[in-house]
């Protein structure tokens, strides 16, 4: 079941005008934002299908920006984003693409500093909803909707044993888990779903585990 | 986690069984999702409706959007309904007037509740407002109305779409309107079985709504739509509460309007292509709000 709460239902409370194109869409922004664990200094947004030909009339635009700036739906500086980001020097550009998408309201976000860049591709999917679809290159499926731990690692054996049993030693419970890689032997990737936010201290210990690239976290 | 329902039909026969609410089993099952108490929920849920008072309340003084599309209509309604005089009745124009207030809020980028999403907004609330006045609830008993109207959005959600992008407007108020015709029923004292017939009866009207939003944005003619949704569902209320059933199951009735959404075209869809976005006049107002202007990229 995609929708497990009555309060996807009756709720969010949002600035308007569309739940699918506004909040949603400034929810697909802030999980981005949250996922490069910083404020991004530049920001490409590729949108496809309705949020592609609708965009301006919704505010998916002002609302993406405002999720980068990590606001919430219901936080009312998402209307004056566009001046927000100007202050904290977030430069930035929208792409309304006409290729096909398996979801109509699909955005790509590419954001970066001077150390790195992340790409991420989030579907709206009604009433608020979002879903992560891919993370740099990886397909994934990730509600944003609990807290996350992402793991990139070489695809080596043990590395998921490893990180399980550290989550288990911190008494984390694992409520959702997938594993994706691109090319046999090469980079993979973990997304692990997880009851309760992730203290840096666990973030810590596993980073240093063998084998692992990178690690970082959705909080709720 | 297994719900304690997927469909309509089970939520009608566990509501019978047990001799609970449909409100009551929606809030048992949100504890039992989420792990969260029922305090809680219930605490969330009374925000919500406070969220939902004040965007009528600020939606009733009047407001109007960027573009000019939408505002005033809520006060021309209030206006005239106060003359005592209307052809409709004054609880249902008080519906729509409520309903149409919640939406020109929205889409002047005020703070709403989502119900099922922000296009259909105002059908919930304006007719929990209307109906309120004539039925005297308590707190308690308005908060339970938008989870009863939640119960039967999960259901939709979960087997067909409440997304104007995936499934047509019908998606939206369609299922915004059944919500609220499904909620009226418990607090006017009916049955679950009728809550489920009301659901289904108003669906039914709203089958075949397309999503086809002047320039794109959540105004024309949603606003309006918000105030049909909210008509339809008082009156399917009243039917069902008068002993008349649909002969269509409620849950048939939702995998309609989900196939029907799904054969639906692309420019029928909320991707302001088709329909009225692209009559004559639709394509001028456009024009003129968006003209040549780039909007989208900073510094």
């Amino acid at each position: 079941m995609k929708f497990k709460s009555v309060f996807d239902i009756i709720g969010p409370v949002m600035i308007g005008p569309s739940s699918s194109h506004t909040a949603g869409a400034a929810r697909i922004g802030r999980v981005a934002r949250d996922l490069f664990g910083r404020q991004p200094d530049w920001a490409k947004v590729h949108l496809y299908g309705s949020f592609a030909e609708t965009y301006k009339g919704h505010s998916t635009d002002v609302a993406i920006i405002g999720g980068l700036l990590d606001y919430d739906t219901f936080d009312e500086r998402i209307k004056t984003s566009f001046e927000e980001a100007e202050k904290v020097g977030m430069s930035f550009e929208f792409i309304p693409e006409i290729g096909h998408v398996d979801h109509p309201n699909t955005a790509r976000i590419v954001i970066g500093d001077k150390d790195s860049e992340m790409s991420m591709m989030g579907i709206s999917i009604g009433g608020g909803k979002i879903e992560i679809t891919e993370l740099n290159g990886f397909p994934l499926r990730l509600s944003g909707n609990h807290p996350a731990i992402l793991v990139v690692h070489e695809d080596r054996s043990g590395c998921i044993a490893n990180v399980a049993n550290c989550l288990y030693k911190y008494d984390i419970n694992i409520g959702h888990m997938e594993v994706s890689r691109k090319e046999k032997g090469h980079m993979a990737l973990m997304v692990i779903e997880v009851d309760q936010n992730v203290d840096r201290e666990v973030m810590d210990e596993l980073r240093k585990l063998p084998n692992i690239t990178q690690v970082t976290r959705i909080a709720d | 986690m297994e719900a304690l329902f997927r469909n309509v039909r089970e939520l009608v026969e566990r509501a019978e069984k047990e001799q609970k609410l449909i409100s009551e089993i929606m809030i048992e099952q949100e504890m039992l999702m989420t792990d969260r108490s029922r305090e809680d929920i219930m605490t969330q849920m009374d925000r919500n409706l406070t969220v939902m008072e004040e965007a009528v309340e600020k939606g009733l003084k009047g407001v109007h959007s960027v573009s000019g599309l939408t505002g005033g209509d809520a006060v021309l309604l209030q206006a005239y309904r106060a003359k005592g005089n209307t052809l409709s009745g004054d609880l249902l124009l008080d519906a729509v007037s409520k309903a149409v207030a919640t939406n020109e809020v929205n889409a002047a980028m005020g703070t709403i509740c989502a119900t099922p999403t922000a296009g259909s907004a105002g059908v919930v609330p304006g007719t929990l407002f209307a109906v309120q006045n004539k039925l005297n609830p308590t707190r308690e008993q308005m908060i339970r109305y938008l989870f009863t109207a939640g119960a039967f959005g999960f259901v939709v959600a979960n087997n067909a779409s409440i997304s104007g992008a995936a499934g047509g407007c019908q998606a939206e108020v369609g299922s915004a309107a059944g919500m609220a015709s499904a909620a009226i029923i418990e607090m006017a004292g009916g049955t679950p079985q009728q809550s489920s017939e009301a659901f289904a009866i108003t669906m039914k009207n709203m089958l075949g709504l397309v999503c086809d939003p002047v320039a794109g944005l959540v105004e024309v003619p949603c606003v309006k739509r918000n105030a049909m949704g909210a008509a339809n569902a008082v009156v399917a209320a009243d039917m069902a509460l008068a002993g008349v059933t649909s002969r269509i199951p409620c849950d048939e009735v939702i995998g309609a309007m989900f196939e029907i959404g799904q054969s639906m075209p692309s420019a029928l869809r909320e991707t302001a292509k088709g329909g009225l976005a692209a009559t004559p006049t639709g394509k001028w107002l456009e024009s003129k709000i968006f003209g040549g202007a780039v909007v989208g990229s900073g510094q």
